[in-house]
């Protein structure tokens, strides 16, 4: 069986997991288009922002330090560009390209740690997000579990053959044997996909994926989405007027 | 006399490779019949059961409730045969259980409240409706076999074709799919290894060698005659 942190997090009882997605939607696009506008007192902003998700997360009731580790992921691919800016002699840039993909990612793991992955994509659709991206979302994510598995049965069946736990010799030998278990994994997963969507054809799928429920847009969301979404942008022209 | 609800006639199947799946084969399922597929691994079972939705296309003929499986009849053909497929858990892609069971229903044309009644029912029916609201990844495999059956239990199909239905199921769990498939009234095609599986369930076995069905008869005499049943009449320990 799988444990999926961000799946279990997104079932969650808050006030912030009740609300409707969409009231949370909308005040992340504001916070990114605030973000990622940002040119002066930037530090300032990233930290009001940083300070602003921390009390989302805790509201949330969802561990602060692993939320904030699980966001560093984006790290490694934003610190190649920091770096590039940072050598060709615009360390600033660097700085805010490694700060707003940060918090960026920090607040889209907020929404998704706080939304069940359905009731975030029937939100996106009332949006009117062209459905055809919200397929290939939710397929994109049931996808991950498949590879996700295919890797895990792959991991054990080597272990269980002898496979040795601890570092092979070389390098080359290391990345020979990584890529080609990345081959496998992908053909495996390939014919996984493949089997998926037999099985949707079998059952009348015809390109469109229906919602079973529909959501209701309450005045508290209305407040909360107003509240949210002028939040960072006051805060910004509050740091930036100060300044 | 009653009307067969699948027929196929000379239906011959390469995969990309060129190798051959299935080599001619003839075989007829009456309303309300109940069939064991039987045949050693690869021998065509599964490519066959894949050929009754148009899943897979081959050559030769076959007809469903008197509908021929082609294109335009694909959406006619797939309200009435329904496919549990032998790795339940790719047959589950919904986020969560209901979603998925209500899936089919759904896609053939019923309203929101009747699907989820149905797909309520349904995973009633095979002891799941606690689970409508977890993830089908999160289930066990014998309890994402149950799930499976239930979405296609709940498309209400006049065939049933299920691919290796008690793979995972433990002993219990399988005689309570026997004793839940014995009480359909649906046409059946059991493909299986389980022999007592088959035996409580089907009268009629047809077995497959090399893609084609080389017996046709009584479950314990097609089992017999290839000495299938191993299960059933195991030998004795030595002491």
């Amino acid at each position: 069986m799988h444990h999926i942190v961000l799946e279990r997090w997104s079932r969650g009882a808050s006030p912030l997991h009740r609300l409707d997605p969409r009231a949370k939607i909308v005040p992340l696009l504001a916070l990114l288009a605030a973000l990622a506008t940002a040119r002066h007192a930037l530090p300032e902003f990233s930290a009001a922002v940083f300070a602003m998700l921390c009390a989302a997360l805790l509201a949330a009731r969802i561990p602060l330090f692993a939320a904030l580790a699980r966001a560093a992921l984006v790290l490694p691919f934003a610190a190649v560009f920091a770096a590039v800016c940072w050598l060709s002699g615009d360390p600033a840039r660097g700085l805010a390209l490694a700060l707003k993909s940060y918090l960026s990612a920090l607040a889209v793991l907020t929404v998704v740690a706080t939304t069940p992955l359905p009731v975030l994509l029937r939100g996106l659709e009332l949006l009117r997000v062209p459905l055809f991206l919200l397929t290939v979302a939710q397929f994109l994510y049931r996808y991950l579990f498949v590879i996700s598995e295919e890797a895990q049965h792959m991991r054990k069946a080597a272990a269980a053959r002898g496979t040795p736990m601890r570092p092979l010799e070389s390098l080359g030998a290391r990345f020979r044997a990584a890529a080609g278990a990345l081959a496998v994994l992908f053909a495996r997963s390939y014919g996984r996909a493949q089997d998926v969507h037999r099985a949707m054809l079998a059952r009348g799928f015809t390109g469109r994926l229906h919602p079973l429920f529909d959501l209701r847009f309450r005045p508290a969301d209305a407040a909360f989405t107003a509240l949210a979404s002028l939040a960072p942008v006051a805060a910004r022209l509050a740091i930036e007027r100060i300044r | 006399m009653k009307r067969p609800v699948i027929e196929t006639r000379d239906l011959r199947f390469r995969y990309g490779d060129g190798a051959p799946a299935l080599n001619g084969v003839n075989f007829r399922l009456d309303e309300g019949e109940c069939v064991a597929l039987l045949g050693p691994n690869g021998s065509g079972k599964t490519t066959f059961v894949l050929h009754l939705n148009g899943l897979l296309e081959g050559q030769g003929s076959v007809e469903v409730c008197g509908l021929s499986v082609e294109r335009r009849n694909l959406p006619a053909i797939r309200r009435k045969i329904g496919l549990v497929f032998q790795d339940s858990e790719s047959q589950l892609f919904m986020p969560t259980v209901l979603e998925d069971v209500a899936f089919g229903p759904i896609n053939r044309g019923l309203g929101r409240p009747e699907a989820l009644e149905r797909a309520m029912a349904a995973l009633k029916t095979v002891g799941m409706e606690g689970s409508a609201a977890r993830a089908p990844y999160h289930l066990s495999a014998g309890e994402q076999k149950k799930v499976a059956i239930a979405g296609i239990l709940a498309t209400d199909p006049e065939i049933l074709a299920l691919d290796e239905p008690t793979t995972f199921l433990d002993p219990p769990g399988q005689r309570a799919l026997a004793e839940l498939l014995g009480a359909l009234p649906q046409a059946k095609i059991l493909v299986t290894h389980n022999i007592p599986f088959a035996l409580a369930l089907c009268r009629r076995a047809v077995f497959f060698q090399e893609g084609v069905i080389v017996a046709d008869g009584p479950v314990d005499e097609v089992v017999a005659r290839f000495g299938w049943d191993f299960a059933t009449a195991a030998p004795q320990p030595r002491r």
